[in-house]
């Protein structure tokens, strides 16, 4: 199937939305579609092959913060013959509500279109003052996606429109292999850590009263932490004197330094005391496959098959983490085990599965269709 | 001794009068301001109401509609300050109007012409009416800032005016390129 991808931001800057559509063009190549990305990008980036860059995107503000976005009858006239030139079976807009090339997209098309709504805005008063031009391209969408339940209930409750959830993926293959950071997890072992430090359900705290116990049994253990924080300096003050040195800080890393985080300790921790639907984080350090010791919520037991991938604790339980973290360091057969279920389990969750799951809804829409077309200029107003 | 007496009473009266010719002045110039704000507030929603008419005309592609239309949604209420929202339209304007070739594709439209002549003027108003009124607030400021006016307390319980401080540099005339960015 040809299958034609919008995305709304510009495609060199690092986000959510641009990464899930890499990944998602990526798994659906790899399963023999042919797949071309229309994004916003500057003239000068290299860009995979499946991506046609539309043009710079301009800083504009929207919503209250300044967005990169690519508008204006020029990137208009670009998406019309990217739309002419692919001869595409289906489709794919993203965040057709940002005021980008998606919006565009569903304007000047015909034919089987699927939307993913990533995060739904309530700004129905909006949409209202604009109606006649917005709604010409939102009433074409034949189908939509949320990414999460979340996005779903504001699109039902404040837009109107329902939508099948879908949720991320996680590219394993990203995560399967890299390079341990220089000198870890070194000889005592490590213990290791991602998230934002300073939000409480994250768990932190938790995992730092564990390691006071377990720090004080063993001398050479050390504790790796990435993650974005306000205040560094208050983080390590909340560790005893003698086990500073002990605790390195990352601060927040990029992607490929993220994989290296995981591959550089022993054990791998997700303290969080809740708020988690998914754990995206969890499932990356499986797929990584280091051994993990995550507290027991729901959304840890579920992907972690209720401890067959991985060490669940008592929620919130500093003394139960330094006996399920200590044990695990002191076994190298159970972690190994571990290791092998975590990435046999992570494998459900892999974006060649999600890519089958959005297949299917673009299977369901183009039954009984034409292949995309444009409109004819001049008709896009009612 | 009575010339004398004449004289201090001269002196206070005169000093009476001129304390309350200083009072007045400040009182005048705190009407002005008021004026000036009631004249920055008319042409700010003059801007914003021309540039509405312009996102919901179908003369635009629907994503700088949606942009502009969101733009003057932010200045009419919201979580955002006056200020902020304000020049966010300046700049979503200027982010439309700075299309290289803006005015060409819709030159010939109908109506798009006056339109477009609409909005740029009412954002020159904008431009003119803010400098107005930043320029009575500052001489009122410092009219009550001079000693005799702090130690007779002469401006009453009138608060000091503040300055009104937004982007609104005028969009691009056929440059082809957005100011500022």
């Amino acid at each position: 199937m040809k299958i034609g991808i919008t995305c709304p931001y510009s495609w060199d800057v690092p986000g959510g939305v641009q990464s899930h559509i890499r990944d998602l063009a990526e798994a659906l190549i790899d399963e023999g579609h042919g797949v071309s990305v229309i994004s916003p990008a500057d003239d000068d980036t290299p860009l995979p092959r499946y991506v046609v860059g539309a043009g710079r995107a301009v800083p504009v503000p929207y919503n209250g913060s300044v967005a990169r976005l690519s508008f204006g009858f020029l990137s208009v006239s670009r998406v019309r013959r990217w739309i002419r030139e692919g001869g595409f079976d289906v489709l794919h807009v993203h965040e057709p509500e940002i005021p980008s090339l998606s919006l565009l997209a569903c304007w000047v098309a015909s034919g089987p279109i699927v939307a993913t709504v990533h995060t739904a805005i309530p700004r129905s008063r909006i949409l209202l003052v604009t109606y006649p031009v917005v709604r010409t391209g939102m009433e074409k969408i034949n189908g939509r996606i949320a990414v999460s339940e979340a996005a779903r209930t504001t699109l039902v409750e404040h837009i109107g429109g329902d939508a099948v959830v879908i949720p991320n993926g996680v590219a394993t293959r990203r995560y399967r292999k890299a390079d341990p950071l220089p000198g870890w997890p070194g000889p005592g072992g490590a213990i290791g850590f991602l998230g934002r430090l300073d939000e409480p359900r994250k768990g932190l705290s938790v995992l730092l009263k564990a390691f006071e116990i377990l720090g004080a049994a063993r001398p050479g253990l050390r504790l790796l932490i990435a993650g974005p924080a306000a205040d560094h300096e208050e983080v390590l003050y909340r560790v005893p004197a003698g086990l500073r040195d002990r605790v390195v800080l990352l601060g927040q890393v990029s992607e490929e330094d993220k994989v290296r985080v995981l591959h550089s300790v022993d054990v791998f921790c997700s303290p969080n005391t809740g708020g988690e639907s998914f754990g995206i984080v969890t499932a990356e350090a499986m797929a990584a496959g280091v051994p993990i010791v995550a507290s027991d919520i729901d959304a840890f037991r579920q992907v972690l098959r209720g401890g067959e991938a991985g060490e669940l604790f008592a929620t919130g339980d500093p003394g139960d983490l330094a006996r399920a973290a200590g044990r695990l360091l002191d076994d190298a057969a159970r972690r190994e085990q571990l290791s092998a279920a975590a990435l046999a389990a992570v494998a459900d969750y892999d974006w060649s599965v999600v890519a089958r799951a959005v297949f299917s809804v673009y299977e369901t829409v183009v039954l009984g269709s034409t292949q995309v077309a444009l409109t004819d200029p001049g008709s896009e107003f009612p | 001794m009575i010339a004398d007496i004449i004289l201090v009473i001269a002196a206070a009266l005169f000093i009476g009068v001129y304390v309350s010719w200083r009072a007045g002045r400040i009182d005048r110039l705190h009407a002005r301001v008021d004026m000036a704000r009631a004249a920055l507030d008319v042409t700010l929603l003059r801007r914003s109401s021309v540039a509405l008419e312009l996102a919901t005309s179908g003369l635009l592609d629907p994503a700088t509609s949606l942009l502009l239309a969101a733009a003057v949604h932010g200045t009419r209420g919201g979580d955002r300050p006056h200020d902020l929202a304000e020049s966010d339209l300046t700049r979503a304007l200027r982010a439309a109007f700075g299309q290289p070739g803006f005015r060409s594709s819709l030159s010939g439209k109908e109506g798009a012409d006056e339109l477009l002549a609409e909005v740029e003027a009412a954002a020159h108003q904008v431009f003119l009416a803010r400098k107005f009124y930043n320029d009575v607030v500052a001489a009122t400021r410092e009219a009550r800032n001079r000693p005799l006016a702090r130690m007779m307390r002469l401006s009453g319980k009138a608060k000091a005016p503040e300055f009104f401080e937004m982007d609104d540099s005028l969009v691009a005339e056929n440059s082809g390129a957005p100011l500022g960015f």
